[in-house]
């Protein structure tokens, strides 16, 4: 009797879904950058914005959609990942909006380009087109193990969504776009995701090869010659994305990702070894000929020279604009990071975070991401397959090293690459893009933490009690 | 495949930490040093972005502010009577930075020092816009005005101080610039400063502090005084063994006296009285240049001042053979100083041989005109003791009574001055700098001024009346606007 209680209890409460706790996040998530909004009008103009409202019930209405969605398609999904990328998003979308109020660049833009257009709009459309991906996913996608049979599908659209900007023009010296009409996708943000889906599909299955097949050598295990096959590969794919598209981010991020998958694929620590050597080769080598790369380390190393400041400013403006923030930062609305001028609202965005909400702020926006990437990496253990194993850790693997390549190069810690902060920087397709892995690891989490179908009744049970009497 | 995954969130973990680590550095550690960068404009935005606090003098303000639009900043620096007051003030521009008081004291003007700290933050809360503190001068306008108007178009400088303080009552320098002409960033501020960057008269150059002249026979005030306090003569009227001609020391040459003056054997006062240069140049090479060096740093030689606007170093040279120190010992060879140090040399005396520190800001004002910093006199040095500096005064008075420098005489006061004139170009062929230093004493006692007048390129003649003729007259307003002012 007891045994039978037993198990009915399990299947009948079951983990608890969690819907409810996202709900209460969620509306911190949309009451926030609410009030960041108002705080930025209220200090440049002096009266609360106009687009106020509209604003605040299109950021509410986007998080209600997604989070419907999440409770019908995806009801055990973790309950962090929403409410935490709204949060995002939503500053993004007021930063983005404060710097369109900026003086000086609307005056540097009709300077330039004869007219200034406001980019907060465009990214709130952006935003609901990158909600609707999600959405879109949740709904389409019942079981991430689906997207295993792309496998090589995956590579082949991956491989295409990289070399397509080499044949267009380069952008602002990288070519990381394509151009389609009026519309520029930079296809990077997409090919993070598809390569993930490959990366995880092919290690998935030749895991216990590349595992398994080696010699012991200095204590580690080296790999046999050509199970070194795909790591070359790879890393020669990130390194002509270098030299032809000249985008140090993207290369970064792909090889890195691949190390993380290949090594948690493995457990083999000689993978990382491997993996660093590599980098290290591939980054001095290109650095020695490259003249682009050699013009961003000098920027790293020496951002105040005159002769740096010549080409651009950019890098000294930011580190100027942390600076000037100081501990509790200037207050919303109120600094000058708009003196970094060009890409101040995308891939500079952050030195406005910095100034203006200090170092306070600028360590809770950090550890938002820090808290994004746990979450993922925490679906990544609960998943009970490998695939979706693999494709949590690589997702979140890239959103981090993506975080820190960004923030690191704006903060000048590391040499400054060319890719936006997720959800944050101005940009569609990025902002979309991050919808949709999102998506992919609430999809992932909800497989994870949905509990087990319940067990057919034991028919032994049954039998002993009606034999007994 | 968990144990790698969890290394993956630990790694992940530290990519994030190095960025908190990095942002801590970034806006914590080198915080302030980034803030105030020389290339970082937020500078130049926060000391325009209100109106700038003032400068005062005499309780009246030098300074003001105006609004301006068309740029990033929203006050621009205005000066009452610029040229007057620009060697007291210096300039506050929007394109072309900041000097002297403007740029030292910033912090308080902008209302963004550390002491106004609580009180900004007051303001925050209330709302109040921020606002920029008040520097006092210890400035005389009457005195400063007498200074300009007295040195009127021609190049020169004068430094006035209170004696028994060290307080600064003028500073003038001509010609002068008007600081409202390039306070903005427009074009016709960026033509006014191209202007005054070509003028080969150097307007913006600060005589008072920075340019260093030959003293000439001014400087024999600190011969006699290092007569007097190395004991080498004990009275102002005792012979002194002074043959005439003299041959300088290991050489042939003989040292000229400025025409047929009665020289052999003088007394210090009748030597000062008529600038006996045999006289004085045979008193430093008797006490050696040790001696002579010894006196002229007490007197604040070979040291720059701060006050708090930094005043060049005036050099007494510290390498000599034994002409050359008779001759550095006449205010020649490479004896040369700012018109601030020689006012120091004449308040020294006057303050019966104490010499204060000098200095040109009395207050600090917070924007609701509490002070945070009142400055204090310090005494700098003595030079000389009182009964010698007393002796010093009666051969000083001597030389305004009856000698070099009866121009300077005031009706109610009993002025002390020496004369200069200083030779200078190859074999003199240039215009000489035409000198005066004096003090003026009340009948009851104390003396409120000293001062130090040097006129360059005057149409004057190579004698030694040349210092009397040019240079006392005005020496003599300035006394005379700061004994009026006291009543």
């Amino acid at each position: 009797m007891s045994s039978t209680t037993h198990t009915s209890t399990i299947g009948a409460i079951g983990a608890p879904s969690r819907r409810n706790t996202e709900l209460a996040l969620l509306v911190f998530a949309v009451a926030i950058p609410c009030f960041a909004y108002a705080n930025v009008g209220l200090a440049m103009t002096g009266e609360m914005p106009t687009g106020m409202l509209g604003y605040g019930l299109g950021l509410g209405l986007l998080a209600a959609v997604g989070h419907l969605v999440v409770r019908k398609f995806a009801p055990y999904a973790d309950p962090l990942l929403l409410p935490l990328a709204t949060l995002l998003n939503g500053l993004g979308l007021v930063v983005i909006w404060r710097l369109d109020q900026s003086q000086r660049l609307q005056q540097r833009a009709e300077n330039l380009f004869g007219s200034f257009s406001p980019d907060a709009p465009k990214q709130l459309m952006f935003s609901a087109v990158g909600i609707a991906l999600f959405v879109a996913v949740l709904i389409l996608l019942k079981d991430h193990r689906i997207l295993q049979r792309y496998t090589y599908i995956s590579m082949a659209v991956a491989l295409v969504l990289l070399i397509l900007p080499m044949f267009f023009p380069a952008v602002n010296g990288a070519k990381i776009w394509i151009s389609l009409g009026p519309f520029s996708i930079q296809p990077g943000e997409f090919a993070k995701i598809i390569i993930a889906i490959f990366f995880s599909g092919y290690l998935m299955v030749k895991r216990d090869a590349l595992a398994l097949a080696s010699r012991r050598f200095m204590g580690i295990y080296l790999p046999r010659g050509r199970d070194l096959g795909p790591i070359i590969t790879i890393w020669a794919m990130s390194l002509l994305i270098l030299v032809f598209e000249t985008d140090l981010g993207t290369s970064l991020l792909f090889f890195g990702m691949f190390v993380v998958m290949l090594y948690v694929a493995t457990e083999r620590t000689s993978w990382i070894v491997f993996g660093l050597l590599m980098s290290a080769v591939g980054a001095v080598g290109v650095a020695t000929f490259e003249s682009h790369v050699q013009q961003r380390v000098d920027a790293w190393l020496h951002p105040f020279s005159d002769t740096v400041m010549q080409q651009s400013d950019q890098v000294a403006q930011s580190l100027m604009a942390f600076g000037s923030g100081g501990v509790l930062g200037t207050g919303l609305g109120q600094g000058n990071s708009d003196l970094i001028g060009f890409a101040a609202n995308s891939d500079f965005i952050l030195a406005t975070f910095g100034e203006e909400l200090g170092l306070a702020g600028m360590m809770a926006f950090l550890l938002i991401y820090g808290l994004i990437v746990e979450r993922g990496v925490r679906t990544a253990l609960a998943a009970r397959d490998p695939f979706g194993k693999l494709l949590a850790v690589g997702l979140s693997g890239a959103f981090a090293i993506q975080v820190f390549v960004v923030c690191g190069g704006v903060m000048g810690l590391i040499p400054l690459t060319g890719m936006t902060l997720p959800f944050v920087a101005q940009g569609g397709s990025s902002v979309i893009a991050n919808w949709a892995l999102i998506a992919i690891l609430i999809r992932i989490s909800d497989t994870a933490r949905r509990p087990a179908p319940a067990p057919a009744p034991n028919p032994d049970a049954e039998m002993t009690q009606v034999v007994r009497p | 495949m968990n144990k790698p995954v969890r290394r993956i969130a630990i790694f992940c973990g530290l990519l994030v930490l190095a960025l908190l680590l990095r942002d801590n550095w970034l806006q914590y550690v080198s915080a302030d040093e980034l803030r105030t960068h020389e290339k970082n404009r937020r500078v130049l935005i926060e000391r325009y972005a209100q109106e700038r606090g003032d400068i005062i003098v005499d309780g009246k303000p030098v300074t003001g502010s105006e609004r301006t639009t068309g740029s990033d900043f929203a006050y621009k620096r205005t000066y009452k009577n610029g040229e007057m007051w620009s060697p007291v003030t210096g300039f506050a521009s929007q394109s072309f930075g900041a000097t002297q008081i403007e740029s030292l004291e910033d912090e308080i003007l902008t209302g963004n020092d550390d002491r106004l700290f609580f009180r900004r933050t007051l303001d925050m809360i209330t709302g109040k816009k921020q606002g920029g503190g008040n520097v006092v001068t210890t400035l005389n306008a009457d005195a400063q005005r007498a200074a300009f108007q007295g040195l009127g178009s021609k190049k020169g400088a004068v430094a006035a101080i209170d004696p028994s303080t060290g307080a600064i009552l003028a500073l003038a320098s001509t010609p002068s610039y008007d600081p409202s002409k390039f306070a903005g960033n427009g074009k016709a501020d960026s033509e006014a400063w191209q202007r005054l960057e070509k003028n080969p008269d150097k307007p913006t150059l600060n005589r008072a502090l920075r340019e260093t002249y030959p003293p000439g026979s001014t400087f024999k005030v600190v011969t006699a005084a290092a007569a007097l306090e190395h004991g080498l003569y004990d009275d102002p009227d005792e012979k002194t063994e002074s043959p005439l001609p003299w041959t300088m020391p290991d050489t042939q040459t003989e040292l000229k006296n400025e025409g047929d003056i009665p020289c052999r054997n003088a007394t210090l006062r009748d030597a000062l009285r008529v600038s006996c240069n045999t006289v004085f140049g045979k008193i430093g090479s008797d006490l050696g240049k040790d001696k002579m060096l010894e006196t002229s740093q007490k007197f604040g030689f070979n040291k720059e001042q701060f006050i708090p606007v930094r005043s060049s170093a005036s050099i007494f040279p510290k390498d000599m053979d034994k002409p050359q120190t008779a001759l550095s010992s006449i205010g020649q060879f490479e004896t040369a100083t700012t018109p601030l140090q020689m006012a120091m040399v004449a308040s020294a005396v006057a303050n019966d041989g104490t010499l204060m520190e000098p200095y040109m800001i009395d207050q600090l004002q917070a924007p609701n005109l509490d002070v945070i910093e009142k400055h204090d006199p310090k005494v700098m040095s003595e030079p000389l003791s009182k009964p010698n500096a007393q002796k010093l005064q009666e051969m000083m008075e001597t030389v305004v009574q009856q000698g070099t420098g009866t121009a300077a005489q005031l009706p109610n006061a009993t002025v002390g001055g020496k004369t200069g004139t200083a030779q200078h170009g190859v074999d003199n062929s240039e215009k000489p700098y035409a000198w005066f230093i004096s003090y003026a004493k009340n009948p009851s006692g104390g003396a409120p001024v000293a001062v130090a007048v040097v006129v360059e390129d005057s149409d004057a003649d190579r004698g030694d009346i040349s210092g009397g003729g040019l240079a006392a007259p005005i020496a003599k307003n300035v006394m005379k606007a700061v004994i009026d002012s006291e009543k």
